[in-house]
């Protein structure tokens, strides 16, 4: 870029232009990251698939290291029933807690349920795993009479708690950008502002409350250390709410420490991270597409 | 809302249980919190001790030591902090001072919200794949701290941006129009008047790198040794949450696990604080 100011002064010049590179490298760092990440992961993925084969790696029940047997089965059904048990259980208590903080609360209560939140995803995953560990797991297995609590369950119950603070505040931001208009119409047509809450700005927000669901499923699939300490890390196909379970996420995290480099065992561990970086991409993909249209709404 | 007397009572009913559920749910939220840090500081502040804090573990006494992770996590805050300072600032200037609008802009935006929802133990595996493994740096300090770097990008990238946006542009006009080259313009008005902004993100960064521990486990090391700052960029060093870890699920010393816990939720509170104090401040200014 030639400026008109720095023309005829040399060192100004070359200064000018050599922090324009800088700022253009520093921008383009996003793009090759990504790009990184998604090479690294393809190359370093891909040669366990072929050699175990797609079809065998992807429905195979059985993750048996020392008897090469590698089927990611066990953990995909696992993380996608854990994913959907957290969403099920905390995008309706983020979304209530959202109209409340939204349309319901009195400010000086709005302000510390806020900080509440934001305190709450500030509390690093794997403190949530360690009360899981010593409070949750032995409470389901009292209240269940269950042979060790560390189960699907409690693995869902933390990862609802978790995925929380994100919903909460995805949520009530898109519900806070519902015209007022919307709600004045519905409540001089005489329903009470409860109705209008629910039947009126609710659906006037869907698809930022939508990107809030995505966003929590999105957390809750790739989360890997406070899972690993409440959820039994035994490769079982989720059969039941009780049996001890591993997750895409902690079959990384707990096999990658004795997987010797080179061998079979840790390619396919890389192969995991592949098939999980997929399923977070389809999400992220979603998420920027509700996100988008969420855009479009408010600038009409 | 006003009683309104000509409501029927089944729709009084729902609209009170309407209310009530909403209620409920905004309370569940501070219930959740109180009773976490309740519990934290609870099982965790009998066992922070002068001598928890200030010796390394030994074996030969039995007794736990946090210095080594203290130390390690510093560690890992500064260097991280000096690689993605500029690297991410860098970035949000080129977004909002050379590229604004631009298709290539909207593609780095777009590649920062993806970083943003990458899990961070995918950020473990391919840091251990290029730091460790294909740059030979060995698991250290040096290695988590390139693999924390792109982790935190996207955090650092979007407050920068945001508080750059907030610089009138009136201010860029005046420094241009006093003769200043753009690089001179940004250096000596735009970035002191984005600082405060820039100091926000670094609080929250310093806030994820402390609690995260999935991307470290294999980038940083489990080391339980005490480094000087030179050493331990290349020698395995666990910072406080991984520390957490092995003392919970591996050693099963609950005792040095909740007194981490309790040290790391405090750590959350003041960065918490401190983000909120730097925004105000932020307000206050314009």
């Amino acid at each position: 870029m030639i400026d008109s100011r720095t023309a005829g002064h040399p060192r100004r010049e070359a200064v000018e232009r050599t922090m324009t590179l800088f700022f253009f490298l520093c921008g383009m760092a996003a793009i090759v990251f990504v790009l990184g990440i998604s090479l690294y992961l393809i190359v370093s993925g891909l040669p366990a698939v072929r050699e175990i084969g797609l079809w065998k790696f992807l429905t195979g029940a059985v993750w048996s290291p020392k008897q090469e047997q590698f089927g990611v089965l066990p953990f995909l059904l696992t993380s996608v029933a854990g994913t959907a048990g957290a969403v099920l259980i905390g995008v309706p208590v983020g979304l209530l807690a959202a109209l409340f903080l939204a349309k319901a609360a009195p400010p000086c209560l709005a302000t510390v349920i806020r900080t509440a939140v934001e305190l709450l995803a500030g509390i690093p995953s794997i403190v949530y795993g360690l009360v899981g560990m010593i409070v949750l797991v032995p409470a389901i297995q009292r209240m269940f009479g269950l042979a060790s609590g560390a189960s699907l369950l409690a693995a869902i119950v933390v990862l609802s708690v978790m995925i929380l603070p994100s919903v909460i505040s995805v949520a009530e931001t898109a519900l806070a950008a519902v015209p007022r208009e919307y709600e004045e119409a519905s409540l001089a047509l005489g329903a009470t502002w409860m109705e209008t809450v629910f039947h009126v700005t609710f659906p006037a927000a869907r698809s930022g409350i939508a990107a809030s669901a995505v966003l929590g499923a999105g957390r809750a699939i790739g989360e890997a250390m406070a899972v690993i300490m409440v959820s039994g890390n035994v490769p079982n196909l989720p059969g039941s709410l009780f049996q001890p379970v591993r997750f895409l996420t902690t079959a990384i995290a707990s096999e990658m420490s004795y997987a010797a480099a080179g061998i079979l065992h840790r390619m396919a561990l890389y192969s995991i991270g592949l098939v999980l970086f997929l399923f977070v991409m389809c999400i992220n993909v979603l998420l920027h597409i509700f996100i988008k249209k969420e855009g479009k709404h408010g600038r009409r | 809302m006003a009683e309104d007397k000509t409501l029927s009572p089944v729709r009084k009913r729902h609209d009170f249980l309407l209310q009530a559920l909403l209620s409920a749910s905004g309370a569940l939220v501070c219930i959740l919190l109180f009773f976490l840090t309740g519990y934290l500081l609870w099982r965790g502040l009998p066992y922070i001790t002068w001598n928890l804090l200030t010796k390394e573990p030994s074996m030969l006494q039995g007794t736990a030591g946090l210095l080594p992770h203290i130390a390690s996590t510093l560690y890992i805050v500064v260097t991280t902090l000096v690689l993605v300072l500029p690297l991410g600032v860098g970035a949000a200037v080129y977004l909002t001072e050379y590229a604004q609008g631009s298709r290539l802009a909207a593609w780095v935006e777009f590649a920062a919200e993806i970083l943003a929802g990458v899990p961070s133990i995918i950020f473990g595996l391919v840091g251990m794949l290029f730091f460790v493994q294909i740059w030979g740096l060995g698991t250290g300090v040096l290695a988590g701290s390139l693999t924390l770097t792109i982790m935190i990008l996207p955090t650092i990238l979007r407050t920068t941006q945001e508080s750059l946006k907030t610089v009138p542009n009136a201010y860029r006009e005046g420094a241009m129009g006093l003769g200043a080259g753009k690089w001179r313009a940004i250096r000596t008005v735009v970035l002191p008047s984005a600082a405060d902004g820039i100091l926000t993100g670094c609080i929250l960064a310093v806030g994820r790198m402390v609690g995260e521990s999935a991307a470290l486990l294999f980038t940083a090391g489990f080391g339980t040794i005490l480094y000087g700052w030179w050493e331990s960029l290349t020698s395995s060093s666990a910072t406080l949450s991984v520390a957490l870890y092995l003392y919970a699920n591996e050693r099963g010393d609950t005792d040095t696990a909740f007194a981490i816990a309790a040290i790391l939720a405090l750590l959350t509170l003041a960065v918490n604080l401190l983000a909120k104090l730097a925004g105000r401040k932020l307000k206050r200014s314009r």
